[in-house]
C-alpha cells in the first residue's frame, strides 16, 4: 500500500492507502477525495480528473504522454505541473506522493 | 408548427443501450425514432471512447467504441430505426394514456405512446472555459458553435482550442473576419496536420495571428465584448482587442432538459422500479446510465437488460389490446422472420 495525499483547494488534505497498480484517480475515486470527477472512467477521454502534482514530485510523477497533452487542453486552469491522475500509476516510489485538486474540473 | 412525426416509441439518446432498446422494441413490433444531440450514433461510446477497448461485453472479449456501436447499428437494421441527429429534446408533453408530444430544439415534433430515456450522462454540451463572468457574453459576443458564418463577417475573432473544430473555423472564418487570432494552451495542436499547416502559412504571411497561453478574463460591457486577457505559457499578461470569442474545449456532460420532464430525480439521476424500469410517469421509461435504483451498476450490460424489460412493459402500452407470448430468437419462427433470416 502506498499514501498519496490530496489536498483541496481550500489547502485541506486527505490521506488515503492504495495498492500499487491502481492509478491515482482511483485512489481518489475508492476514497471519495472530493473534486476528482472521473467522467470517462479513468480512460484518458475527458480531463475531470485534472491535478497538481507537487513540486517536490514533478521529477518522479514524470511528463504527460502526448495524447494526455491533448486531453489535458479541456482542463481547468492547466498548468506546467498538471496531469490527468488516471495516468499516474501507483508505485512503492510514489509513497507520500502530494497532488493539489483544482478549483474546479470543468 | 411542422407536423408531428407517429411513432410507437421515441428513445432520446443514441447511445449503446438505446440502441439495443430498437432491437428489444422491433422484436415486439414497435416502431422507434431516436433522437440524440451529437452529430454521430453511439453516444459516450463515439464521443469519448471510439478507440478504447471495452472487456466487459458479454460474449465478446475486446471491442472499441466504435466497433460496438457498429455491431449494434448492424444488429437493428432489420428494424430500420429513424435517427435525428444533433437535436436536442426539449419537452415533453401528456397527450394520452400514456402518450406524449415531444418537442426538440430544432422544432421537430413526435406524437409517441412510449418514451425511453436511455441518456447516459445526460446531453453533451460545448465546455464552457473557466474565464469568470464569461455567461454575460453568451450568445452575444461569446458562441460555442457557428451556424451562420456571415454572423461574423468583418469581426475581430478570438479563437481558442487547439482541435479540429478551433482550426476548421480559423481557416473558414479567416476570409470573412476582419482579424483572427487563434490562442491555445500550447504551440501543439489535436487538429488534422493538414489544418495546422494552412494555420502557420496564414500566419507566416500575416494575414492571422497565433497566440499561445489562456483568456483569464474579458473586457467589455452588456455582452459586447471589447478584449480579453490573456496568460501566456511563461506567466506573461496581455490583452487582445476582439468583439467575438470562440471557444472550443470539447463537449461535457450535462442534465439538461431532461431535468424539466416532470420526472422524480435522485442525485441527477432517474428513479425506476425494476421490473419494467419505468419512471414515476407511467409511459416514460429510463435505462443505462441516467437511471438509479437499488444496486444499480452503470454498466453497458446493465442497460441492455434494461432495455429487454422496459419493451415487455411498453408493449403493453402501445398493444393494449394483444397478449405478449415469450419466445426465443433461437427456436420463434415469427421473431426470426422479423429478423429477415427466415
Amino acid at each position: 500500500m502506498t499514501k498519496i495525499n490530496f489536498v483541496d483547494h481550500s489547502g485541506e488534505t486527505r490521506t488515503v492507502d492504495v495498492e500499487n497498480g491502481a492509478t491515482v484517480m482511483e485512489a481518489a475515486i475508492r476514497n471519495a477525495v472530493p473534486g476528482i470527477e472521473a467522467e470517462c472512467g479513468g480512460a484518458c477521454a475527458c480531463a475531470t480528473c485534472h491535478v497538481y502534482i507537487d513540486d517536490a514530485w514533478t521529477e518522479k510523477v514524470g511528463k504527460p504522454t502526448p495524447m494526455e497533452e491533448d486531453m489535458l487542453d479541456f482542463g481547468y486552469d492547466v498548468r506546467p505541473n498538471s496531469r490527468l491522475s488516471c495516468q499516474i500509476k501507483v508505485s512503492d516510489e510514489l509513497e507520500g506522493l502530494v497532488v493539489t485538486v483544482p478549483e474546479r474540473q470543468a | 408548427m411542422s407536423e408531428a412525426i407517429k411513432t410507437d416509441v421515441l428513445i432520446i439518446g443514441a447511445g449503446p443501450c438505446g440502441l439495443f432498446a430498437v432491437f428489444e422494441l422491433g422484436l415486439l413490433d414497435m416502431k422507434v425514432h431516436l433522437v440524440d444531440i451529437l452529430d454521430k450514433i453511439g453516444g459516450q461510446c463515439a464521443e469519448l471512447y471510439p478507440e478504447k477497448p471495452i472487456y466487459d461485453i458479454p460474449g465478446i472479449p475486446l471491442v472499441t467504441g466504435q466497433g460496438l456501436t457498429e455491431a449494434l447499428l448492424e444488429q437493428i437494421k432489420p428494424f430500420n430505426p429513424t435517427f435525428h441527429l444533433n437535436e436536442m429534446v426539449e419537452s415533453i408533453e401528456k397527450i394520452g394514456d400514456p402518450g406524449f408530444r415531444v418537442t426538440t430544439d430544432a422544432g421537430k415534433v413526435f406524437e409517441c405512446k412510449v418514451v425511453v430515456v436511455s441518456a447516459g450522462g445526460g446531453s453533451f454540451q460545448p465546455k464552457r472555459p473557466p474565464v469568470p463572468g464569461i455567461e454575460a457574453y453568451e450568445n452575444i459576443s461569446v458562441f460555442y458553435a457557428v451556424r451562420k458564418m456571415e454572423q461574423f463577417r468583418d469581426k475581430e475573432i478570438l479563437i481558442v482550442g487547439g482541435g479540429d473544430s478551433a482550426l476548421d473555423w480559423t481557416l473558414n472564418l479567416h476570409p470573412l473576419a476582419k482579424r483572427i487570432t487563434l490562442l491555445h494552451r500550447r504551440d501543439e495542436f489535436r487538429a488534422a496536420p493538414h489544418s495546422v499547416e494552412q494555420m502557420r502559412k496564414l500566419v507566416a504571411d500575416g494575414t492571422m495571428d497565433l497566440k499561445i497561453g489562456q483568456v483569464t478574463a474579458l473586457e467589455g460591457a452588456d455582452g459586447k465584448l471589447t478584449g480579453a486577457q490573456l496568460k501566456g505559457s511563461d506567466n506573461t499578461t496581455s490583452t487582445i482587442s476582439c468583439d467575438t470569442m470562440l471557444p472550443f474545449f470539447g463537449l461535457t456532460m450535462k442534465l439538461g432538459p431532461v431535468a424539466n420532464w416532470g420526472l422524480h430525480l435522485e442525485n441527477n439521476l432517474i428513479p425506476v422500479e425494476t421490473a419494467s424500469f419505468e419512471t414515476n410517469v407511467p409511459g416514460i421509461f429510463a435505462i443505462g446510465d441516467i437511471n438509479t435504483y437499488p444496486g444499480k451498476l452503470k454498466l453497458i450490460l446493465s442497460g441492455f437488460h434494461e432495455g429487454a424489460l422496459m419493451s415487455q412493459k411498453a408493449h403493453r402500452y402501445v398493444y393494449p389490446d394483444k397478449r405478449l407470448v415469450f419466445q426465443y430468437t433461437t427456436s420463434s419462427s415469427s421473431l426470426q422472420k422479423k429478423l429477415g433470416v427466415n
